[in-house]
């Protein structure tokens, strides 16, 4: 004690300085880098492992599924009746169910050398009951589902988008009636507008379209009239007003921004369930007709033979299941990066 | 203060009500006749407690509503009734405001340029994007932000500092008149006195106008130069800042006098609360009274002497 007090009187005067006070204009700087809001989330999205195999998954299968317009392995409608039902044949792996070999009362059997199939002609997946290459058909069927996706997704954007928002900003009188409006579309049954279309139209990508257009953004809607309403009422947006700004303005510029982020993540929510209902529409038999390939059509064809060629029906569920789980998984991490404080 | 020559009414509100869904069951009288005048250059305070219509005043003088019922001159123009385009932009320049919360006036998704710029947009102030940015800078310099603010968002800035960023956007569009819906009771104590001072500096240099909303009567009687006092949207009690602080008449500007704490040990310990109680109707037709030179209150006909008494016992303590 007593030696710290002497060290301390040793000091000469000069050694001290006064502390300098940090000026007006250091003090408020701001050093950390300025992120937007995107940047922002993308760092959150980074970090949720599940959303990016799906984000590169998805990508993937949209490569793949479009180049496949292109590049197709085997014409995926042309029939040969002389290569019927044949099993997956991939070159270089000898595994049973891979090598074109298949049981037969017992025993296995080279079903490519039965069909007098060239040695250098493969059917990695096989081919189906009229000797269309499964993989070609997968592939077409991917691409509709992806269509189905982006069609859901536009829908979602601009029926969707500007209905919510005309009925959330006008409020009031225009807002009841819209309201009442999205009521009663949303009380019918997409299967039942579906039939009522197939009255008039041919069944067929058409008839599907034209079914999303009338049910398939009112959820949608619904959303952005809610965040709508929430935030017109916020200081910002009274701002704007006070300084003379036009409601489209207010829309645009102070509403949507910030609702986007709400907006992309009920997007991705609706693509899996529009897929699905594609899907589902093929596969009771309402959907695209043949020679056209979706997802559903496969599988029906697939589970009529499922006991003897069960890959004709698990190469479509599992892509499909594959694009539907990938997608929410994606959407999933989109909500979390977009809002943090959405999570629960 | 010298009150030597009158200084012109800038604004003049005139019997103003403000009803919500008026006629239907859930009806609210917001603001229920309600008559003041600024003059300009002046500020006038406006006290309450919560929910006694404050907010709702200010917004239906900058017309964010549409007043049910009375006049409000500004610069000798009825307002209220104001229609059109054209004459709203102009009015749109004039009267601008600063905001509650700093944390939702600023939108976060607009970068702190474009925030402040966006009254220069709407009525095309800036000749071109050189001359914007110069406005921007200039404003951010006057109410003491730097320019290199001017690329970030938001929620990088403290609640003062927001604050003075809303300051900045209201100045853009050079208005004569602000009103100041309680810019700094969401601030911490130590920077209300910061904003405060700006506002009052920004004051002298642009020669503005203020309605200062708050519901703290000690800071309102610091800025003001004249005071509301306002109760379940009615004005009770209207007078230089001095004479409602010192002499309130009004049993419920007594109230809110009583709730003043004071540096003062002794004081505060004999310091008793006036309670308001709202007294009975009788059915009295009661309006704002001048009472003495320039200081009303809300009573009929017969209690003026009352008030008259009052004030001069008061005056004499
Ligand atoms: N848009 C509206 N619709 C219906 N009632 C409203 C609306 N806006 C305000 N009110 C009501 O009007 C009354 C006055 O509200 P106002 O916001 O003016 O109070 P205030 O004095 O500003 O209060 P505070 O100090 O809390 O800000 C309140 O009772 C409120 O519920
Ligand atoms: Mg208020």
């Amino acid at each position: 004690m007593e030696q710290t007090q002497l060290n301390v009187k040793q000091f000469s005067a000069d050694s001290f300085e006064p502390l300098i006070h940090a000026e007006r204009e250091s003090r408020e700087k701001i050093v950390a880098p300025s992120l937007t809001f995107l940047q922002d989330s993308w760092r959150r999205l980074k970090k949720n492992k599940g959303a990016v195999i799906s984000l590169f998954i998805l990508i993937a299968v949209a490569v793949i599924a479009f180049g496949s317009i292109w590049v197709s392995p085997h014409d995926p409608t042309k029939q040969n009746v002389k290569y019927i039902n044949l099993p997956p044949k991939i070159p270089g792996v000898s595994l049973d169910g891979f090598n074109g070999t298949a049981l037969i009362g017992g025993q296995r059997v080279d079903k490519y050398a039965q069909a007098n199939v060239p040695e250098q002609v493969h059917f990695y997946l096989g081919t189906d009951g009229l000797g269309r290459d499964l993989l070609s058909r997968l592939l077409m069927g991917t691409r509709v589902s992806l269509i189905i996706a982006i069609i859901a997704a536009l829908l979602d954007l601009s029926i969707g988008v500007t209905y919510g928002m005309i009925s959330g900003m006008k409020g009031g009188k225009v807002d009841n009636v819209m309201q009442r409006v999205l009521e009663v579309l949303s009380g019918i049954p997409n299967l039942v507008v579906m039939i009522l279309m197939l009255t008039i139209f041919e069944p067929g990508m058409t008839s599907i379209i034209l079914a999303m257009i009338v049910t398939g953004w009112i959820t949608m809607a619904r959303i952005v009239r809610a965040q709508a309403l929430k935030i017109k009422d916020q200081e910002y947006v009274m701002a704007a007003r006070t300084l003379g700004e036009s409601s489209s303005k207010i829309a645009l510029k102070h509403v949507l921004p910030n609702i986007s982020g709400v907006i992309i993540v009920q997007m991705m929510f609706s693509i899996p369930s529009a897929i699905f209902f594609e899907a589902f529409l093929g596969f009771i038999g309402l959907g695209l007709r043949p020679p056209a390939a979706s997802l559903g059509t496969l599988l029906n064809e697939g589970y009529k033979t499922f006991r003897f060629l069960p890959h004709l029906m698990w190469a479509p569920a599992i892509t499909l299941s594959v694009i539907m789980v990938c997608f929410n998984l994606l959407a999933d991490g989109l909500r979390d990066a977009f809002d943090p404080k959405m999570k629960d | 203060m010298n009150q030597v020559a009158m200084p012109n009414k800038l604004l003049d509100v005139q019997n103003l009500k403000q009803y919500f869904h008026p006629g239907q069951e859930n009806e609210v009288r917001a603001v229920d006749n309600v008559s003041f005048h600024i003059y300009e250059g002046e500020t006038f305070g406006l006290v309450g407690e919560s929910g006694c219509g404050k907010s709702t005043t200010g917004r239906s003088i900058i017309r964010l509503y549409h007043p049910t019922d009375g006049e409000i001159y500004f610069n000798g123009e009825d307002i209220s009734k104001l229609k059109g385009k054209k004459n709203m932009q102009q009015f749109r320049r004039d009267i601008q405001m600063i905001y509650q919360d700093p944390y939702a006036s600023l939108n976060p998704r607009m970068k702190v340029q474009d925030i402040i710029a966006e009254g220069i947009d709407i009525h095309g102030l800036a000749e071109s994007d050189a001359d914007r940015n110069q406005q921007v800078n200039d404003l951010l310099e006057l109410v003491g932000l730097d320019k290199s603010h001017a690329t970030r968002y938001p929620h990088e800035f403290s609640g003062g500092q927001r604050q003075r960023i809303g300051i900045a956007r209201a100045l853009a569009v050079q208005p004569r008149f602000i009103i100041c819906d309680e810019p700094i009771s969401a601030l911490d104590v130590s920077i209300q006195a910061q904003v405060v001072n700006l506002l009052q500096e920004l004051q002298r240099k642009k020669n503005l106008t203020y309605l200062f909303i708050a519901h703290d009567l000690s800071m309102v009687k610091y800025i003001s130069d004249r005071i509301g006092v306002m109760h379940f949207g009615k004005l009770v009690e209207v007078g230089t800042s001095e004479e409602v602080y010192r002499f309130g008449l009004h049993p419920y500007t007594e109230s809110l006098l009583s709730a003043i704490p004071l540096p003062d040990p002794d004081y505060e310990r004999n310091r008793r609360r006036v309670t308001y109680q709202a007294p009975k109707e009788d059915g009295k037709e009661r309006s704002l009274k001048e009472i003495a030179s320039g200081h009303y209150i809300y009573c009929s006909d017969d209690e003026v002497p009352f008030y008259q008494k009052k004030l001069e016992q008061k005056k004499r303590q």
